[in-house]
């Protein structure tokens, strides 16, 4: 097992910038995942991991050894596509063997650890076959074996479970984090599904554009959202945004929105005014109440739709202009059409630069 | 009425138009066939007749003219032991032809697929542009070329310089279907083969190369049988009859001689066509694919 950093990485394709100046550190045994809207750049970086690509710019290091310039086979990294990649021509025993033969492994040595990897993974019986006579989920796991025989340093995991239906997602999401567990390899996730990133992960670097956006644990992303674009993108239904501008009026400071004023304690309100007066309130679904009599401090809506989800109900609320989306448990009556105030947690609201995204608190 | 009664129409107008649409059928696809084979029936029928027939009903039934698979055969001065020699040299044409265009164009075909390197798509669209021109048109030069290689009138080593000319003239074709087929190969598969620990190299032979399985047969087959069936090098190149092959002594029977023993023709004509008939009739499927392109997986 290894750390791994990767050193001011930047990818070029001719004029495309794939990656641009990518840090990260990823500790020994991590499990860490890569969370990014498609064309992110976040396969690009596990590619470079892996070498199959080289970065224009920066380092790879495994431990302290760089490995930036090593091919691929001198890495010792096991990895699993998107696509899983078996190799069609040979049965699954023979896929997963692979690795070792090229090692040059002992033939008695192959079998015992091809039959044990077969064993944690629940596909013995399935080792004569063909890739093609595998469903979806046989497919991933035996990709998996494939990427585990060799023992590797850092597991590479590129959408592995985007190709297996909802149900059994959501098992081998649980199965794939007790097995990293206990294994205890250093594991890179690529998704772009920010539910697999927050359940697996012990960190997740968000990216975008190429850049990285934030690089922390799940918690820290959910509750302190760097700027608007880990904001917008963490969390399901995404985070409510209202443009508008910091006031000071005698003493006191107001959130103005076209819409809506909102008193803010004197301290968030000195220190956003300190910086700038335009900015972005980003407030959570669940964070706002819903009531039907008028409070001092709330913001007055009509509710537009009711999204009935089982456990909790999304009630879509038009305030002014915007639409937001609250989310709540059901038992109250509401009605397209009612009038109803929301009462937001005022310690629960996040305020952005409105000109770089950047959160002020 | 319905829409659906109008996209499907019932009763009488359906039956006389699906009665109509198999006339047509049989018409543009069946009825051009029969006077093909009925000319191959003929040959058939004629090899293993006495006497010329004009038709397909066997007359004086006899192995006499397949006796050149056993017994001498004169063409004009030359007396062949019997007709292996000459099987042989179109064989060894053939064969040396498959080899080399194999060889050459399945590491071509994976460069055009997957290597990034300057003037590529041009050289692809050079590849198909030569094959607008007709051999016919180098058969000048090449004989220059081949005089000045001492391949010339050099018995055997001539049919070598031949394969190394057919060969030429087929790769770029063979190298433009292979590479199709390398195409259909996910990038991701070979990506897999590099980090489990191949080199380039290895994956090319271990994972690459046994998916294209398919278009190496393909152009086996293509690259074999018009090795078999080149007639116009041989003809021009090889003066001594010791090296003739079948497409050239074919047409000594039938060309030089006043009298043409039609039975023994049919005959010739029938083994010479055999290889072709193998191979059409084993590889159907194969064939098939490659006309529809790539893989399927």
């Amino acid at each position: 097992m290894v750390k791994v950093t990767l050193d001011n990485v930047s990818k070029f394709f001719g004029k495309v910038k794939a990656v641009v100046d990518l840090n990260l550190k990823i500790g020994d045994g991590e499990f860490i995942a890569l969370l990014g809207p498609s064309g992110c750049g976040k396969t690009t970086t596990l590619l470079m991991v892996a070498g199959i690509y080289k970065p224009t710019k920066g380092r790879i290091l495994f431990d302290d050894r760089d490995v930036t310039r090593l091919p691929p086979r001198d890495r010792n990294v096991g990895m699993v596509f998107q696509s899983y990649a078996l190799y069609p021509h040979m049965t699954v025993y023979d896929n997963i063997a692979f690795p070792l033969r090229l090692k040059k492994v002992p033939k008695n040595e192959i079998d015992r650890k091809v039959r044990q990897v077969a064993k944690l993974l629940r596909i013995e019986e399935l080792l004569n076959r063909k890739p093609s006579q595998l469903s979806g989920g046989q497919q991933q796991r035996v990709a998996l074996g494939r990427a585990l025989v060799k023992e590797p340093d850092v597991l590479l995991l590129d959408e592995p479970l985007s190709n297996l239906d909802a149900k059994l997602r959501v098992i081998m999401r649980a199965e794939l984090k007790k097995l990293q567990k206990e294994l205890k390899v250093t594991t890179i996730y690529v998704t772009h599904d920010q539910v697999e990133a927050m359940s697996m992960a012990d960190k997740i670097a968000v990216m975008n554009a190429g850049r990285l956006q934030q690089y922390a644990e799940p918690s820290e992303l959910y509750n302190r959202p760097a700027n608007l674009f880990v904001a917008g993108f963490i969390g399901s239904p995404p985070m409510n945004f209202v443009e508008g501008s910091v006031k000071e009026v005698n003493g006191e400071y107001y959130f103005d929105s076209a819409h809506f004023n909102l008193k803010l304690s004197s301290e968030i309100g000195e220190l956003i005014s300190s910086k700038t007066s335009e900015v972005i309130m980003g407030f959570r679904p669940e964070d706002a109440r819903i009531i039907k009599e008028e409070q001092p401090n709330t913001i007055q809506g009509k509710v537009y739709v009711v999204e009935p989800l089982g456990k909790d109900i999304i009630v879509n609320v038009k305030v002014g202009e915007i639409l937001v989306k609250i989310l709540t448990r059901p038992g109250i009556e509401i009605m397209p059409g009612q009038d109803i105030w929301l009462k937001l947690n005022m310690n629960k609201i996040h305020f952005f630069e409105k000109q770089s995204g950047k959160v002020i608190i | 009425m319905g829409v659906k009664d109008r996209l499907f129409p019932i009763g009488g107008t359906a039956l006389i138009l699906n009665i109509l649409k198999y006339i047509v059928v049989i018409i543009v696809a069946v009825v051009p066939l029969i006077p093909i084979w009925t000319m191959i029936l003929w040959l058939a029928v004629q090899s293993f007749s006495g006497k010329v027939i004009l038709g397909i009903i066997p007359s004086d039934f006899t192995f006499k003219n397949w006796r050149f698979l056993w017994s001498p055969m004169k063409m004009g001065l030359k007396e062949y032991p019997n007709i292996w020699p000459i099987t042989l040299n179109t064989l060894f044409l053939a064969l040396g032809v498959t080899g080399l265009v194999v060889f050459i164009s399945t590491l071509g075909g994976y460069a055009l697929s997957r290597m990034e390197f300057k003037g590529r798509v041009g050289l692809m669209q050079f590849i198909i542009a030569l094959h607008a021109f007709p051999s016919i048109i180098l058969l000048i030069a090449l004989f220059v070329i081949l005089n000045h290689l001492g391949l010339y009138g050099k018995g055997i080593m001539t049919l070598v310089g031949i394969v190394l000319i057919k060969a030429g003239l087929e790769i770029p074709m063979a190298t433009w279907i292979i590479k199709g087929f390398f195409d259909a190969i996910p990038w991701d598969l070979e990506w897999a083969a590099l980090v489990d620990g191949c080199t380039r190299w290895k994956a090319w032979r271990t994972v690459i190369l046994p998916l294209v399985l398919p278009g190496i047969g393909a152009i086996s087959i293509f690259s074999f049988l018009s090795g078999w069936s080149e007639f116009l090098l041989v003809f021009t190149y090889v003066k001594d009859e010791a090296y003739y092959t079948l497409p050239v002594l074919i047409y000594h029977m039938i060309g030089e001689y006043k009298f043409i023993d039609w039975g023994m023709l049919a005959a010739l004509g029938l083994f010479y066509a055999i290889p072709t008939i193998i191979f059409f009739s084993t590889s159907q499927k194969l064939l098939l694919r490659i006309y529809v392109g790539g893989i399927k997986r």
